[in-house]
């Protein structure tokens, strides 16, 4: 509880957060590829979507009913990941209306304060996988650390000094920082691999230093149970950033079968008409 | 049906416009691969004017909802995704072809007499293409969008004495805004789709009148007539035989277009940016800004000229812009700069080739750095004299701009001087 409080108190007060620094050296990432045909997958990162991210991000142009896509009832949708809504007024004061399956994923933060609150609104997670990439975003998930220094106390490998907080703490559990330093960039790349997981390598005072992470606290997941979590939402994000992919490919493989048939036509049929061109 | 036809025909000259323009037109008959382009970019031109007009019926040329329009548009519109990807795919391939069609030009000699104007107006189309782009990049009003239209609009605020005046004139605006959204809007629906289908309906009026040149750049009207056809020796009817052909270029085409809009239509970044599915914010500039490849030649040529090249002349970007201008506009003087004594590569000799292949290098890779940052190849060794901490990419840009213009400005010499082979009488087959 007091974390809970300590941390909502860094949000409330934290300061306008640097971007990412222009050059600064990319980590060593884990490898990701999004599965969009894995229902359970997607399933599951539709409800860590619903529960973690869809209080602070929206996803305006994702309607709930559209996950459909995804082997769910609209029932089930409503019931499972429907979680928002609105007071309407009704004849005996106030009365809480819950999110139309048709409607769009919406939260109730107002743009305004989420500014003030972490110095930048916290994007729209419609399309942020087509902007930053599976595998960026999966291990930006996996690669919170405690920073006491931050104004939330929590920083990133990914995305150095980022605005967010490590909402899913309670699952991952809380890492921290291990520094290495090593006297060449040689020495720092191998010690980089050798770390199996995404690490950091960066230049200090004429050596090297790698940062890689290591579990502090245990929370409700394993390492490996957390890291499944993460790559179901990224998943899910990727699902949710272009719904039509699994209908464009499957589209695309009838129209190429098509289009080779009709090539055979074509080719024998100006074969036959060339036939007289002497 | 002959009737209706002999009606028509008594009232405007369908039959003859037919026949003249292709059902009766005789082409050669070595037409090889490279050939096929002409016809596929009036296939591309007509593909993006149909998916244009359906995403005119869902997109909103509105700041506030232009980007929220193009999600709608690739989620809630029925096969809006597939319309979109075809728009956006069609843009980028309908530079291919192009590209590719102006080599078969410059490779066969196709612009020299008697179709110089052939080229000229194949010239003022590339132009038209390249406003189109430009126009219509910007209505997803993604952060690319937006940057990029900003970069290229302050291009003309380089332009002495008038530039910002200029530039406030192209926005309607300070800035890039709502207006200037609109206005994009205007022309890459109407304007500038007016202009391009004139323009293309001259340039095969053009080609029909003087016929077409083939890969030996041999003038088949010349030939004598063959007794039994009346036709010239080496030429054939188009139709039916080309209209067959191009149909298997046009199959084969569609493939390559499917394989991209189907299965990877953000082409690694470089048919849709990843940059640009962030909506336009005018108070965060991208990192990074580079056009869309198709433009990236020119821009690298532009980024590779210093703003000051000398102690006596004011610094400024608009040295980069006349460029970059010029290195377009030189197409146009093409037909004049070559006084080679045979029209196709295949009778050329090493002069010429030699040339070309370092006008084509240089085209190629300053397209590439075009789409890098600057510092991609790192910098020269301080301890260089003269090079020392330059960026590579910059000063090789720069050998490469003097390439690209040196291939155009010394062509009347060495053509003239290049040892060619003679052209035989009949075309090779």
């Amino acid at each position: 509880m007091k974390k809970i409080a300590s941390l909502l108190a860094a949000v409330l007060i934290a300061a306008p957060v640097a971007a990412l620094a222009a050059g600064a050296p990319a980590p060593r990432m884990e490898r990701f590829h999004a599965d969009s045909h894995d229902f359970e997958s997607l399933q599951r990162g539709a409800r860590l979507f619903v529960n973690y991210c869809l209080n602070c991000h929206t996803a305006r142009f994702m309607r709930y009913n559209r996950l459909t896509d995804l082997g769910l009832s609209e029932s089930q949708i409503a019931e499972n990941l429907i979680l928002t809504g609105r007071f309407e007024q009704g004849s005996a004061g106030p009365v809480f209306a819950p999110t139309k399956i048709g409607e769009t994923m919406q939260v109730a933060m107002r743009p305004a304060d989420a500014k003030a609150w972490f110095g930048a609104p916290p994007p729209d997670l419609s399309v942020e996988a087509r902007v930053r990439g599976n595998e960026w975003l999966y291990n930006y998930l996996i690669s919170f650390y405690r920073d006491g220094a931050s104004a939330t106390g929590w920083n990133n490998l990914v995305f150095p000094n980022v605005g967010m907080p490590h909402v899913l703490w309670e699952l991952s559990g809380v890492n921290e920082l291990v520094v290495t330093e090593h006297p060449t960039h040689a020495a720092a790349e191998g010690a980089a691999i050798a770390a199996k997981a995404i690490a950091l390598v960066e230049p200090s005072k004429g050596k090297y230093t790698v940062k890689t992470l290591a579990v502090q606290e245990p929370g409700a997941m394993s390492p490996a149970e957390y890291r499944r979590a993460a790559a179901d939402l990224v998943n899910f994000l990727d699902y949710i950033a272009e719904p039509a992919k699994n209908t464009r490919k499957t589209l695309g493989v009838v129209v190429l079968m098509f289009l080779g048939v009709l090539f055979l036509l074509a080719y024998w049929l100006k074969r036959e008409y060339w036939k007289e061109v002497h | 049906m002959e009737k209706i036809l002999r009606w028509i025909d008594d009232r405007f000259p369908l039959t003859a416009l037919w026949e003249s323009q292709w059902g009766k037109y005789v082409a050669p008959k070595n037409f090889n691969f490279w050939y096929y382009f002409g016809s596929l970019a009036a296939f591309v031109l007509v593909i993006q004017i149909v998916t244009g007009i359906f995403l005119t019926m869902n997109y909103k040329p509105d700041a506030q909802k232009a980007f929220e329009s193009v999600e709608y548009i690739m989620r809630d519109v029925s096969w809006g995704w597939l319309i979109r990807y075809m728009h956006s795919t069609g843009a980028s391939m309908f530079f291919v072809v192009v590209y590719l069609h102006m080599f078969r030009g410059l490779m066969y000699g196709s612009y020299r007499k008697p179709r110089e104007l052939t080229w000229i107006f194949g010239c003022l189309i590339y132009l038209c293409l390249m406003a189109e782009a430009f126009f219509g990049y910007l209505l997803p009003w993604g952060q690319m969008s937006y940057w990029g239209a900003q970069v290229i609009v302050n291009l003309f605020s380089a332009v002495p004495l008038i530039g910002e005046d200029l530039a406030v004139w192209i926005r309607g605006d300070y800035t890039i805004s709502d207006i200037t959204l609109n206005r994009f809007f205007a022309f890459h629906v109407i304007a500038i789709p007016l202009v391009l289908i004139g323009l293309v309906a001259a340039h095969l009026m053009a080609l029909h009148e003087t016929g077409s040149n083939n890969p030996d750049g041999i003038e088949i009207k010349k030939q004598p007539k063959d007794p039994k056809t009346g036709l010239p020796l080496d030429g054939i009817n188009s139709h039916p035989y080309y209209t067959i052909k191009d149909i298997v270029g046009v199959v084969v085409f569609l493939a390559v277009f499917s394989i991209i809009v189907f299965f990877m239509p953000e082409m690694g970044g470089y048919f849709l940016e990843h940059n640009n599915f962030i909506p336009a914010d005018p108070l965060k500039t991208p990192e990074h800004i580079a056009p869309v490849w198709y433009f990236t030649p020119f821009y690298a040529m532009l980024r590779a000229v210093p703003s000051s090249i000398a102690p006596f002349l004011p610094a400024t970007q608009f040295y980069g812009v006349v460029v970059m201008g010029a290195a377009v506009m030189i197409l146009f003087a093409l037909p004049w700069l070559d006084r080679g004594a045979v029209k196709s590569i295949r009778y050329r000799g090493t002069l010429y080739k030699s040339w070309l292949a370092a006008f084509v290098v240089s085209f190629v890779v300053l397209g590439y750095l075009g789409v890098v940052p600057v510092t991609v190849w790192g910098q020269f060794p301080t301890s260089w004299p003269v090079l020392g901490g330059a960026d590579v990419a910059t000063v090789l840009s720069r050998l490469l701009t003097v390439v690209y213009f040196l291939f155009f400005l010394l062509m009347p010499w060495y053509t003239a001087r290049d040892k060619t082979k003679p052209v035989p009488a009949r075309v090779t087959w």
